[in-house]
Parts: C-alpha cells; structure tokens; sequence
C-alpha cells in the first residue's frame, strides 16, 4: 500500500485529461506525483471519458488535420462563442500552445484518427482520438503509470486547506478511509460541478431535479467550492451551465454522446401542453444544441416532445433510443401522454401555416410557416405522412462555467488579485477563464492538455525551489 | 439466420454504437454500421464475421461494463459467430458439431489418431510398423500409397464442399448479388492477407489488454502462411510422387522437406504465440464459451505441425512408423474437422470483407447520408457545414 505520510512533490487532483497532462509533465520533470481520482478505476477520467476531439491550431496540414488553421482564426472562433466573454491573455497562449499537444499527446501514447477517414468538415479544426476520449485516458494512465506517477482511484479530495495563500495539505478520503496528503506544490484538475444537483438547485431550484447529467457523477465541484469559500477568485457566472437537448429517457448520468437527439431542426416540438414554444429551424442544428437545452429547461416539468413524420425518418443521425410511433396524431399522443384533442390542433394549426417549398435538409431552405406564433422559418414540412414519429426531450448538463481565475502559469488567484503561492489549476475548474460562455468544440480538451502541461511545469519548478 | 438471445444482444450493442459512433476509427465493422439504421438478423451476422476480434472498441468504450448500457461488442460478436457457424454448416444435422465444439475437436483427433494406428498395426507388418528403414518408398511400407490418397483425398474433397457449402449458405443469407469486380476482390484479398484490420491499419490492437500491439497480427501471419507452406509442401510432394514418380521420403534439400520444415515451424510459433494471447489476456472482452473450440483448432494445427516436424527428425529410426501413422491420424482429423472447427471463420471472414470491399466502394459513389454526430459549437462558422444529413 502506498504510503501517504510522505512528502510528495506534487499532488494532483483529478483524474481526467487536464489533470493526467499535469501529473505525467510534473514527473517527467522528476517530481513525486501522485494523482487522487475520485472515481473507481473502471469510470476513471472524468469528462475526458465522454469526448471525443480536441481543437489545435496548425500552421500546416498534419497527419491527422487538414489544410491550416490560425491563432487568429481559432481566437475569432473562441470570441464568437463566448461573444467576449474570455481572457484574451490567457486564451491567445492556450490557442498557441495546441499547436505542440497533439504531438506531446501522441508521444505519450494517444492515438488519432487518420484525417482522411468520416469526420471530414473538421479534420481541419479538430483532431479525432481513436476511438474517442477513453481512448485517449486509457493511453495516458498507462504511459502516467509507466514513469511512476502514483495513481489512487476511489479517493475523493474533500478540502485544500489554504493558510495564507498557500495550501499546507489535502484532506482526502481514500477508499472510504479518512487520510492526510501533504505535498510541496498541488494541482487542482478537479472538474466543475455539473453532477452535484444541489449546488445547481440553488440557482435552477427544483428544475434541477429533471436535469440529466451527460458525463462523469463525480464532477461534484466539492474542491471548486472549497476553494471559493476559502477566497480563491472565481470567473464565469455560477447560474450557466452548459446543457443540450437530450432524450428525456436517459440515464440520470454518463448517457454520453449517445443520448443527444439531433431529429428538432426536422420537427415540431411542443411542451407538455402539447404547445410549440420556439422556431424549430432557425438554424442548423449545431448551433442551436444549447439553446435547446436551456429552452427546454424552461419548459414545464423540464421536458418537450419532437415530432415528425415519416419523411423525415432518416433525416438526422439514429439516437440510442427507439422511437415512439403511431399512426394518428392522436395516438402518438396517447403514447407520449399528451392530450389528443391539444396536440391535434397544434399539429393542425402548424400544417395550415406550412407554405409550399423545396426541402432541403442539408442547409437553411427557407420552408417557413406563415401566421404562426411562433414561426417555424427552416424546413418547415407538413406532418402528413404517417406513422407519425416522437422523441421526448429534456435538458442534458454538459458543464457549468463557475471556475477558480488562474494566471498564464495555472497559478489559482486569490479574490483579491495575488496568486497563491503553490497552487495551480487545469481543466474544466479553470475553464471559465476562456470559456466564460457557449462552447467549441474540442476547446475543452484543448484546455486540459495545454493547462495540464502548464501547470504540470510549473508545480514542478514551484517544488524544486 | 434465426433470431437469438446473442441476436438481441447484439442489436442492442449496435443500436448504442451506431448513435455514439465513436470507434468509426478502428476497423470495418464501424464504417459498414454506419451504412445502416435497422440491423438485420443477416446484417449482425455479417458485421459479427466481419470483427477481428481486436477488442480495440471494448476499451475506448465509454458504455461498458459497469456503466448500465455494458456494451462489449468483441463479446458478443464472438458469440455470435459462433452461432452463425452453426447456423451456416453443411450438412445440417452436423451442426450440432459447433456445439461443444473444444470436445468434438479434441475427440475427433484423438480417434483419427488412434484409427490409423489400430488400423496400421493390424495390417502392416510389426517389422515394416517397428522396423527403422530408409529409402524411397519407405513410408508407404506403413501406409500403402493407395490408401494414403485415397483416405486423405476423400476427406479433403469432403471438407472443401462442406467449406464452399458454407460459405454459399453465408453470402447467401447476407448478401445478395454477384462477388464484385477485379478491383474490389483484389481490394478485399489485400485485406484478408494482410490482415488490415487487425493491425488497427498500423496503430495495433489491444490483443492482451489495455495496451496497443501487434502481437496476433504477427503470430497469426506466422500460423496462416506456415500452415499455406505445409500446404504447399504437401502439394510439391504430391507432384513429386505423381508427375515425377519420386516416391517419399525426400532428402532434406528437397522443395517438399523444405517447405515443411519452415512451415511446420511457423506454425509452432503461431500457434503457441496464440495459445499464450489467449491464456494471458484480459478476460473481459473474451467470451468463454469459444475457448474450447479457439484451443481445440490451435491445439490441432500445433499437433499437425509437431508430429510433421518429428517424422522429419526420426524418420530415419524405428520411431517412423508410429509417427507417421500418428502424423496422418492428425491430418486426417484435420482434414474432416475443417469444416466443424474455428477454421471456418477464415471462410467467412473472408465473404465478409470481400463484402464490405463492395460497399465500401458503393458508399464512396453515393455521398448522402447522416453521418457523424456534429460538434458541440455555437454561432460557429464551420458549423454550417456540419449540419445533420449532410456528408461534405
């Protein structure tokens, strides 16, 4: 059994990407690392589990993305989403440095995919890990494993005590047991607090208790909010969370990719009153996840309802639940347990509104409703082909945004500006200081690795002092 | 194929894989998956033969065991081809052969050894079984020439038929149309001979667990050409006696000998290499029940190889006689086994990628279908073109 009494060099919290980057540069520099992952071995790895890609910039094509894309290109991307909400200092060094994580990556033993193969609209943005982001954690506990960082699995970190702006040791509960780990310097690469329902009731209220977590039950944020009410500074607006629509019928947590529903850009979507509440097709599907998440987070009861017909049946990717279906209008309401005769007229009142046009599902083809409130302006169709067809929709927590402020060297920032002084952070707990708001995709693993790394240095020099 | 539990199982399995689509980046059975949303009973058993069992998909599984959904798609799959060996053997009522298959193999073996040696030792003479001789024509003292041909042909005629009866049965059930053209066979030929995808195209797979190699591709390239030179040396030898009328046993230089020899010992190291993978690999993603039969061919075919082997070193000694007829016994077994063992999957296999070549090749021709889940980005640009429904 490891022995917990000793000094380690450096301590890292968290098993996911950002925190496996920090504690393999840490060791790679010489330190004694030991990294504390809350999860059991089989569900190691945080958020990293669940995805898929990572966004690196490149002044060329590689083996694994196509053509170029810029600082400049990826920092207008990064101030499109978060619409400013971003530290340009810290986001500009992140973008920069993506540039060497796919090759830091693959030298430790990740795999990507080939450019060439499925993904091509953004082989040129975003490299693939072969076979996703477990994949990709997989590689890098063994490689962490193989230069000896110490790994603990099923041990929580409860609390950093902060003296003076300096941590002197961790609280931690390993395999049930209560233990004390003292390090010189310490990583925070805990997560947010996604999965913890009665922080996120305190701003959503019982609304939260209909929420689905897509990822890992472990992003607790019980080291975020240890470290907030110790006076650490805190960046992005505790209330927002990230959330896409996912299928009402998915598991409380970990569902994944697989239980997002891409069929509502060639739907109608009521609430539980059988009423439309938004324009379907307002524009594609990519960019209106989110807003379908928070929208239908303001739904009664937290839940909506897609419909279609069957034109439209293989118009989207297939989701891991069957459909629902029925021939009338009014069975598929009984089905989805709905009122008929509502739902009926609903249908009713958004077919007489339906104008002629050409459908095209691959872009923005202007079949619109007329006289309708709300309108449907994209891919409006009749519901005139049966069996008719329903998915039932509720929100799908990805991330919340709250995080520690960090400088250009991971170092966390007390509230009142000074760094602390042997504390660093990476990943999604430090996220919020270049995604203060919406996301890109592959910018959170792009996070991790570069944040891992930094911090993963600088503990490191920070422990040799 | 009829549906079955493994059936469900399966459909279940590929049901989650084909709205996650994660693993699109390791082999065929990805890419081919994607080309559908129902799967039909035919569909799972061709993208079931169509798996190498790399198991490289259980471990970036974010839906395995413990998590609810425990897919495990080498599992099933494995369970599932062995169904449909059953399923698609010939005659029918040998189906029943894939049942406990490990037993059938190793009893079958153990009674064409002991036939042949009974049956030498009943009607050739102790002093030509016992007796240490040399020369031409020395081996055919134990088993006459005629006999030899005639039991070894009948059950190599017998096998093949049963094999082609199969392989009919199969692309029958799975597919319906003609073989492909030159280029897509020749496609498909370049992936079953060099074992394409279980090499992850280069990146390895995990054959023993989490950790990437390329340990099975290599032992099995050893197994698979030793076991095509043997063949090739049986067919020289079988030349030698009938074109040329030279009689057996050739001196060591010959192409016969020679063949054999590196043959024979390829095979040795194939399949001891994987019979090793399999005792020391992580349980998880095997399924158990396949054990027996994946032992019971390799076992066999390090059988054949060994006894071959010996024959050559003591052919010269009084051990000659029982070695050969046990070498035969061994051949024989082999011979009748063919069709009722784990050889079979090379068959199918086989039909599948040479499939999968055709698709593959149709898929590139009609670019239209949802293809990949789009990124997570809002009020992005490069969003556009990854609206569903739209393959760039």
């Amino acid at each position: 059994m490891l022995d917990l009494t000793r000094l380690f060099d450096v301590l890292v919290i968290g098993g996911g990407n950002a925190a496996l980057c920090a504690a393999i540069t840490a060791r790679e520099a010489g330190c004694s690392v030991l990294l504390l992952e809350h999860a059991p071995r089989a569900f190691r790895g945080g958020n990293s589990r669940h995805t898929r890609n990572l966004r690196a910039m490149h002044r060329g094509p590689t083996s694994v993305l196509t053509e170029t894309y810029t600082e400049a290109e990826y920092w207008d991307d990064l101030l499109r989403v978060t619409g400013g909400q971003t530290d340009e200092h810290v986001a500009r060094l992140m973008i920069r440095d993506t540039a060497e994580a796919l090759s830091w990556l693959a030298a430790r033993g990740v795999r990507f995919q080939p450019s060439l193969t499925g993904t091509l609209n953004l082989s040129r943005t975003n490299a693939f890990f072969l076979g996703g982001g477990k994949a990709l954690v997989n590689a890098l506990y063994a490689h962490a494993q193989s230069i000896g960082v110490e790994i603990l699995y099923d041990s929580e970190v409860l609390e950093l005590k902060l003296d003076d702006g300096a941590v002197v040791e961790a609280a931690v509960s390993s395999k049930g047991f209560p233990e004390t780990v003292r390090a010189r310097t310490y990583v925070a690469s805990s997560g947010g607090f996604q999965a913890n329902i009665t922080w996120l009731r305190e701003y959503w209220g019982e609304a939260a208790d209909n929420f689905r977590i897509r990822g890992t039950p472990y992003a607790q944020g019980r080291v975020l909010k240890n470290l907030l009410d110790q006076g650490v500074g805190s960046i992005g607006d505790p209330t927002q969370c990230h959330a896409v629509a996912i299928d009402a019928r998915a598991p409380k947590f970990d569902g994944g990719i697989c239980t997002r529903l891409d069929c509502v850009p060639f739907s109608i979507v009521v609430n539980r009153n059988a009423e439309r509440f938004y324009d379907e097709g307002e524009d594609v599907w990519p960019k209106r996840y989110a807003i379908w998440g928070r929208l239908v987070a303001a739904q009664e009861g937290q839940i909506a309802y897609a419909l279609f017909d069957s034109k439209c049946e293989t118009l989207f990717m297939p989701s891991v639940f069957p459909d629902i279906r029925a021939d009338t209008i009014a069975g598929l309401a009984g089905k989805l347990g709905l009122d008929a005769a509502r739902l009926e007229a609903t249908v009713h009142a958004y077919n007489d509104a339906v104008q002629p046009g050409r459908f095209d599902g691959s872009k923005l083809d202007g079949c619109h409703t007329e006289g309708l409130t709300p309108p449907k302006t994209n891919w409006a169709q009749k519901l005139d082909a049966p069996p008719y067809i329903g998915y039932p929709l509720c929100p799908g927590i990805t991330f919340t945004y709250l995080s520690v402020k960090v400088d250009d060297r991971a170092r966390v920032l007390m509230d009142y500006g000074r760094p602390t002084a042997n504390l660093f952070a990476s990943g999604e707990i430090m996220a919020g200081n270049i995604l203060g708001k919406g996301y890109c995709a592959g910018t959170g693993m792009a996070i991790g690795s570069v944040f891992g790394r930094i911090a993963g240095q600088e503990a490191a020099r920070h422990a040799h002092n | 194929m009829r549906t079955t539990e493994v059936m469900r199982d399966a459909r279940r399995a590929l049901d989650i894989c084909n709205a996650c689509r994660y693993c699109e980046g390791f082999c065929a059975v990805f890419p081919a998956m994607e080309l559908r949303r129902q799967f039909t009973n035919a569909d799972l058993s061709y993208l079931a033969n169509l798996c190498h069992n790399c198991k490289g998909c259980y471990y970036a599984c974010q839906y395995a065991r413990p998590h609810p959904f425990g897919v495990n798609v080498p599992k099933t799959f494995a369970e599932l081809r062995n169904e449909s060996y059953a399923a698609y053997a010939w005659p029918r009522p040998l189906t029943a052969l894939f049942r406990r298959n490990g037993l059938v193999v190793s009893l079958a073996t153990a009674l064409g050894i002991a036939a042949v040696l009974i049956l030498a030792n009943l009607f050739v003479p102790q002093t030509a079984l016992y007796g240490a001789r040399t020369g031409t024509g020395a081996f055919y003292a134990v088993i006459p020439w005629g006999v030899l041909v005639a039991l070894s042909a009948a059950a190599f005629a017998f096998a093949i038929a049963a094999l082609v009866m199969g392989g009919m049965s199969f692309w029958r059930d799975t597919e319906t149309g003609s073989l492909g053209d030159g280029r897509t066979v020749g496609a498909a030929l370049r992936d079953i001979l060099t074992l394409r995808y279980l090499g992850g195209e280069g990146h390895g797979c995990n054959d023993l667990g989490e950790r990437f190699t390329q340990a099975r591709r290599h032992l099995h390239h050893c197994m698979f050409y030793g076991f095509l030179l043997c063949f090739a040396s049986t067919c020289t030898a079988t030349f030698y006696a009938d074109v040329l009328g030279q009689d057996a046993p050739y001196g060591i230089f010959s192409l016969p000998v020679l063949l054999g020899t590196f043959g024979g010992v390829l095979l040795c190291v194939g399949t001891v290499g994987l019979i090793w993978a399999k005792i020391v690999s992580d349980p998880a993603p095997a399924a158990p029940s396949l054990l027996g039969p994946d032992f019971a061919l390799l076992f066999l075919l390090l059988l054949a190889a060994l006894t071959g082997l010996l024959l050559l070193a003591f052919r010269a000694t009084a051990a000659m006689g029982p070695l050969l007829a046990i070498h035969f016994g061994v051949i024989l077994a082999f011979f009748l086994l063919l069709p009722y063992s784990k050889f079979v999957h090379g068959i199918y296999r086989s039909l599948a990628l040479l499939r999968w070549a055709k698709e593959r090749d149709q898929d590139a021709a009609v670019p239209s279908r949802p293809e990949q889940r789009a990124p997570e980005s809002e009020n992005l640009r490069v969003a556009l073109t990854a609206a569903p429904g739209n393959r760039a």
